[in-house]
């Protein structure tokens, strides 16, 4: 029951308990249970809501930098990973296999911010070779969201 | 100028129109219509079937393919029912057709002789009835009752049985009611069916649309059946594959061969981009069809509650994508109950009466929705089931 109670929430974190008591044919007291026990367990991290700023034309911006990072014997690539994800400006951090170590996404309210983070704190970071900025330019689609005007759905409303 | 009624074939002009249409005319020109009326996926065909089609044409496969259809498509359907209903066809018993539309008007003209009788069950889906009087055939309805949980019993099937009798539709998982055969509801009525010699078109076409880990059961796995059924099915609703017109027929031999002989000269053979994505459809498929399944099980589950909780009694569906609830609590007629919700909330239904006499004091629900547009369509009528009982 897990796997698809996580599944329904992965999709909408916001199925009310009756909802999703329904689908998954069992009672809310079981859902809430089972709800507050992966939580403990740590498989659910958190609740987050999908918001598409630019609609409120308010100031959002975003980067995906690629930074490239001298391993630390023993530790490898943790140390950096642990400073980086401190700041409030970084949206996410990944250990990446290829071209380059960690993907970093930051987030700040005009393109200077974001450089200045760049600039001022990421890449003079202990262990840090180089860094590669890009720019989000425009949201198409996040965390399984379409952020684009709603997809028609183009099925004759009747079919026989 | 020509007077058009004199021209035209007597047997089709004669087809009753659908009664949809006064409904479908009316929410197109509405806005904000919540519609539950349709009757195809909202999944898309899955990439890697669309990726095979595509390139199927680049690689320039644009060729009229063989009438039966192409042979390793052929294997394939023959693996897949081997592997999915434990039924063996050899490649001379499948026939590739467009769509299962084409295998049912098929089987229907292979079968049916001027005045032979076919027993349709209802509330069914509405093509069996002209697709019937157009081969020149009777159509001999049955009515299935709710209470049955709308299974053919061996008693209706026995009282609708005449010396003309040639054919019985046996049209499981059902639209519109969503109800299945179960093995033992098969095996009641297959010594009927035999008894009277009759021949079985069992249109399957939503056979891997079952919920609540029942496999479905064809009719022709039934002890004496296989030989006098021709299963019909295909890719649209298993695969979302509505637009690609692909489908199959599976019976023995000599049908096989004159369901060909009119195919090809009606149709020459399905379309062959079809055909390629529909072998990658199968070999690839099973774990996009585990998916959706699911996916339509958590849809079922909201749908049949939610009707339950507003007062709508639905009995659970296993097949399909479909809910019937009934609508009789309210006082008011299939077509009254759709006509006034679509005004009122606008949402869209489809009254029972549509898929036969028998379906009045039903409606029929699609859950090829989104979980979203589902709760949207029950709060809205759950507020004008609510309205009505404040009003009346």
């Amino acid at each position: 029951m897990n796997r698809k109670l996580l599944k329904l929430l992965a999709k909408n974190a916001r199925y009310s308990l009756t909802d999703l008591a329904d689908m998954l044919e069992t009672t809310e007291e079981k859902i809430k249970d089972e709800i507050s026990q992966l939580e403990k367990d740590g498989i659910i991290r958190g609740y987050k809501t999908v918001i598409d700023w630019e609609r409120l034309d308010e100031a959002y911006v975003s980067a995906l930098i690629e930074l490239n990072i001298t391993p630390l014997p023993d530790s490898g690539f943790e140390d950096a990973a642990e400073k980086i994800m401190k700041y409030d400006q970084v949206e996410s951090v990944y250990l990446m296999s290829g071209g380059y170590d960690l993907t970093v996404i930051v987030k700040g309210k005009t393109f200077q911010e974001v450089a200045m983070f760049v600039g001022k704190v990421l890449a003079p970071m202990k262990g840090v070779i180089s860094t590669a900025t890009h720019f989000v330019l425009r949201r198409y689609k996040e965390l399984d969201i379409i952020m684009c005007d709603d997809q028609k759905d183009d099925r004759e409303s009747f079919w026989l | 100028m020509i007077d058009y009624s004199k021209k035209l074939n007597s047997r089709a002009t004669a087809l009753k129109p659908s009664g949809i249409r006064k409904f479908f005319d009316i929410s197109e020109k509405m806005t904000d219509v919540i519609s539950l009326g349709v009757g195809e996926p909202d999944f898309q065909t899955p990439w890697h079937i669309r990726q095979a089609g595509i390139e199927s044409l680049e690689g320039g496969k644009t060729r009229y393919t063989s009438n039966r259809g192409m042979e390793p498509l052929r294997k394939e359907i023959a693996n897949y029912m081997k592997r999915r209903f434990e039924l063996d066809y050899d490649l001379s018993e499948v026939l590739v057709t467009v769509g299962g539309s084409e295998a049912i008007d098929l089987a229907i003209r292979a079968l049916v002789d001027t005045g032979d009788e076919v027993i349709i069950p209802q509330p069914s889906f509405v093509c069996y009835e002209p697709i019937v009087k157009l081969a020149g055939g009777a159509s001999v309805v049955v009515e299935l009752k709710a209470e049955n949980n709308f299974i053919l019993t061996p008693e209706q099937l026995e009282e609708k049985i005449t010396d003309k009798t040639k054919v019985l539709v046996l049209p499981y998982p059902s639209n519109p009611t969503g109800a299945v055969m179960p093995k033992e509801a098969l095996e009641k009525i297959a010594p009927i069916i035999i008894k009277h010699d009759l021949m079985v078109v069992s249109d399957e076409i939503y056979a891997e649309l079952t919920f609540n880990n029942n496999r479905h059961i064809s009719i022709a796995e039934i002890e004496g059946m296989k030989e006098r059924t021709i299963i019909v099915s295909g890719f649209s609703k298993a695969y979302s594959m509505t637009g690609w017109r692909l489908g199959y027929a599976l019976a023995p031999e000599p049908i096989i061969t004159l369901m060909t002989k009119i195919h090809q000269f009606a149709i020459m053979s399905a379309p062959t981009t079809s055909q390629y994505a529909a072998i990658e459809a199968l070999k690839n498929g099973d774990e996009d069809i585990k998916k959706m399944v699911s996916e339509y099980n958590s849809r079922r589950r909201l749908v049949v509650k939610g009707f339950n909780k507003i007062g709508l009694t639905c009995f659970e569906p296993l097949g399909a994508f479909y809910a019937f609830p009934c609508i009789k609590s309210t006082g008011l007629s299939s077509e009254e109950f759709c006509e006034k919700l679509l005004y009122s909330k606008k949402v869209a239904m489809v009254p029972g009466t549509a898929f036969g006499d028998c379906g009045e004091g039903f409606v029929r629900v699609s859950y090829c929705y989104s979980v979203e547009h589902l709760k949207e369509a029950l709060k809205r009528t759950a507020e004008f089931v609510e309205e009505l009982k404040n009003n009346g």
